[in-house]
């Protein structure tokens, strides 16, 4: 830890990262034009929408739930899906005797790729701390009530492996298209604090 | 480190507050930090591991009372302070002491989306010994180190079972005091809830954690 002084109160944090980027720009460490387009990325291009295309296929296609259950980033990035934080997947389906949530207790370890950018309570202390130590609870928060004869598994992704939950396809679905079926999958389902959207 | 970022299995935080979930940003800052430290990490300034290092060692009382951007700031600004890139005068002026001494190219754009589209794993192909086999009952390490660890308080000391290796990975412990990669096997080890946390949990959950071969030791296959 480098020897910096966290006695003074921080001034806003806006003004400090306006001082840190003119200086490393100055310094010529960093491009202004360049800082921007992270976050760009994010909020244009990546997001729980193709989360949501992964599931629907897999609901579809039983071939590519094996495939995609055996080797999820290679499953993945057959939809063109895959980068940082995302380079190591592991899909974890949900069945009628398990259901899994994902957490990163640690910090905030969030499949970028398939989800986008984690919400904020999924960062919040209230979350990770608690998600592992009464899961139940917690889901029941979320609305989401179990049966007691289920088994919550709760993945702490500590580690470079991400997690994505395949949720169980909703009854009442047949025959439906992967566009209408991927309406269906949320963004907290495929975190496991949800189930998918009932068919209208 | 035993540190505040440590958190699995507190309590009083008090629900989980799901009001604010319009997106990742509230202000343009918070989307600035997050570029500023890709496009250090991409220059090669530091390494992920130091990233959370240095998140953690964010003192805990400034850590709770921070929003999430906040801490990539301090952690961003304390790493480009022991690295020796930028002083804490001239990070206080917002100006260079000295003239720009250009050794390590920023980021450009075309880089910036190599890093997006295709990230970076430490896995290896290179072999390393396993330890441990898939159904191999394992007992977590009860270490303290004040270093980074991805071995958080609540599984040490507590048994389970091996699931799956993962293959070859650097040991974050390293990577993030500056040690260099070592190159150990992850596995998927599943805890029963009881074992984690007594008889108010429910007999059938059960806890995963992806732990290194650093962080386990063979136990006594034992009765549920």
């Amino acid at each position: 830890m480098a020897e910096h002084d966290h006695t003074d109160p921080p001034s806003d944090p806006a003004l400090r990262v306006k001082a840190l980027e003119s200086l490393l720009v100055e310094k010529g460490i960093i491009d202004s034009e360049v800082v921007g387009a992270f976050a760009d990325y994010y909020e244009h291009r990546v997001g729980p929408r193709n989360g949501a295309k992964v599931v629907a296929h897999a609901w579809s296609d039983p071939a590519y739930k094996q495939r995609l259950l055996s080797n999820g980033t290679a499953a993945i990035s057959e939809l063109s899906f895959g980068g940082l934080q995302g380079e190591e997947m592991v899909v974890v389906e949900n069945t009628p005797t398990v259901h899994n949530v994902v957490t990163c207790t640690l910090c905030s370890c969030y499949p970028w790729p398939t989800l986008g950018l984690p919400p904020t309570w999924y960062k919040s202390p209230a979350y990770r701390s608690r998600i592992v130590i009464e899961p139940r609870s917690v889901l029941a928060e979320f609305g989401l009530i179990l049966s007691d004869q289920v088994e919550v598994r709760v993945y702490d992704s500590n580690a470079e492996i991400r997690y994505l939950v395949l949720p169980m396809r909703p009854a009442g679905t047949d025959g439906w298209s992967e566009d209408k079926l991927a309406e269906l999958v949320t963004r907290d389902s495929m975190i496991g604090t949800a189930l998918p959207r009932l068919p209208a | 480190m035993n540190g505040i970022a440590d958190m699995g299995g507190m309590h009083g935080f008090g629900p989980v507050d799901r009001s604010d979930d319009a997106g990742p940003f509230h202000d343009d800052w918070e989307r600035r930090i997050l570029g500023i430290t890709f496009s250090a990490l991409g220059a090669g300034l530091f390494n992920v591991d130091e990233i959370r290092r240095a998140t953690e060692s964010v003192d805990p009382i400034t850590y709770l009372q921070s929003v999430y951007y906040e801490r990539w700031l301090y952690s961003t600004e304390a790493l480009l302070q022991e690295k020796g890139v930028i002083s804490a005068k001239e990070l206080a002026d917002g100006r260079s002491a000295t003239p720009a001494v250009n050794t390590t190219p920023p980021v450009t754009k075309d880089v910036a989306r190599i890093i997006l589209e295709q990230g970076g794993t430490s896995r290896s192909a290179d072999g390393a010994p396993a330890r441990f086999q898939p159904g191999d009952a394992v007992i977590a390490r009860n270490i303290n180190p004040h270093g980074h660890t991805r071995l958080p308080r609540y599984v040490r000391g507590k048994h389970g079972t091996v699931i799956v290796d993962h293959g070859v990975f650097a040991l974050p412990d390293s990577n993030a005091a500056g040690l260099g990669p070592r190159l150990q096997h992850v596995y998927g080890v599943r805890f029963a809830a009881r074992e984690l946390w007594g008889l108010e949990a429910l007999e059938q959950d059960t806890l995963q954690i992806d732990l290194f071969d650093d962080y386990l030791d063979h136990a006594q296959q034992r009765a549920k």
